[in-house]
């Protein structure tokens, strides 16, 4: 497998451009503030109105967010070029449960996954023979620990409620795995499925990827992501912003702080069934955060929407028995919900 | 006359796939027979991983996400053509 031969500049043109693209993003992310107070100021608004503090909100935060999944969305797409689903299953093969999860929930962040091709990376999985509660510690971190997820914590809330979050999406992840692991469950995966397991497995050739062809991977990863959530995320920050400049100080800390027991489980529930992506529902969840929501509780309502939605678990329903789904549905939430609750309490 | 199989469950990537397996080839006035693999047990016989998936007189040349032009454009460019 070859690709057509290429000129040689076209490396030197690509080293040169991510230079001053690199420039450029540092340039503009440390002058964010001094862009959005210019814009307001052409509105002729001040922050001091409640419509300039939404208006101040959303110029701030757009621009911010757009730069940070840009820049983090590139690095991860050259990143996935080293983490072909097939490299990820030849490191998970072989082994042992515990070291496998921990294996598999790390691998889970930097494997390319879509929910579209979720059967066929599962069954491919167990194909080679990998147990099956490391599978699901794979399936369970991939699409929850995303970049998309981390680089709008990051931005919203830096870089420690972005490595709780980490820390935690990996501990359900493995800690998950290993209880669906526990509960042998094999002969709950469809017929077809379990003849597969038997079957033998087609290895693909393995290509040669060269640096242009990685950071071309890195591109067009830019372009799918970012050009897919945009529309959701300005949505989210529009929200945000409208709950930053018009909800009262202190709203939601009575029905989504800490001292209501109620609101970790209400809020995994709310989040099953709600199929948004990280970036609509973090801008959200800040501005809730900020108007007294306890940390824990918005922390569980959002890996309850980004982990377990209702579309994921249809597409698994055809390698999986319903008592599986059910099963893996009823320890993840449960894992959340304990997220929730720590958090809660340490904070 | 290649036969081309697209690997897939129907995403939208997988048509996408389709169609420029099915344009290029048309261009390159090579005649090829297309099918699609829709049904995952069809699917995972060939050991694919990731969608979409392409598969070319029952050889794996691609898999994971839609491939770039100039790979489809090496895949006819090779024989016949």
């Amino acid at each position: 497998m070859t690709t057509s031969p290429l000129p040689s500049h076209v490396l030197p043109r690509w080293l040169v451009m991510l230079a001053v693209a690199s420039i450029l993003w540092v340039a503009a992310y440390s002058h964010l503030t001094d862009f959005a107070d210019a814009l307001l100021s052409l509105t002729g608004m001040t922050r001091e109105t409640r419509p300039g503090e939404a208006l101040h909100f959303f110029l701030y935060d757009t621009p911010k967010v757009l730069l940070l999944l840009t820049g983090i969305v590139f690095v991860m797409g050259i990143v996935q070029t080293f983490f072909a689903p097939e490299r990820t299953r030849a490191l998970l093969a072989g082994r042992r449960v515990g070291i496998g999860n921990v294996l598999a929930a790390s691998l889970g962040i930097v494997t390319p996954f879509c929910s579209c091709s979720a059967v066929p990376l599962f069954i491919g999985f167990l194909s080679a023979g990998i147990p099956l509660g490391v599978t699901f510690s794979f399936l369970i971190s991939a699409p929850m620990v995303n970049e998309v997820a981390l680089a709008l914590l990051f931005g919203m809330f830096g870089w420690k409620v972005a490595a709780l979050y980490l820390g935690l999406g990996l501990a359900v992840a493995i800690v998950s795995g290993l209880v669906i692991g526990q509960l042998k469950m094999e002969d709950h995966l469809e017929d077809w499925v379990q003849q597969i397991q038997k079957g033998q497995l087609a290895p693909l050739s393995g290509e040669e990827l060269t640096w242009v062809n990685r950071f071309e991977a890195g591109r067009n990863h830019v372009r799918n992501i970012v050009g897919k959530v945009w529309p959701y995320m300005l949505a989210g920050i529009a929200v945000g912003a409208g709950i930053h400049g018009y909800v009262p100080q202190d709203f939601m800390a009575s029905f989504m702080g800490k001292d209501a027991w109620w609101a970790v489980p209400a809020a995994v529930l709310l989040g099953v069934p709600m199929y948004a992506n990280a970036a609509g529902i973090i801008p959200v969840v800040e501005a809730l955060l900020g108007k007294g929501a306890a940390l824990g509780t918005v922390l569980a309502f959002m890996m309850s929407v980004i982990a377990l939605s209702v579309p994921e678990m249809i597409i698994l329903r055809k390698a999986l028995k319903p008592r599986l789904i059910a099963t893996f549905a009823g320890v993840v939430a449960t894992g959340i919900l304990l997220v929730g609750y720590v958090f809660n309490l340490v904070l | 006359m290649k036969n081309v199989k697209v690997l897939g469950t129907g995403c939208a990537n997988c048509r996408h796939t389709a169609e420029l397996i099915e344009s290029i080839a048309r261009e390159r006035g090579n005649p090829i027979q297309l099918d699609k693999v829709e049904d995952l047990p069809g699917i995972m016989s060939y050991g694919v991983m990731s969608t979409p998936g392409v598969v070319i007189d029952g050889k794996v040349v691609h898999a994971g996400g839609v491939p770039s032009r100039e790979k489809v454009e090496s895949w006819f460019a090779r024989s016949d053509a």
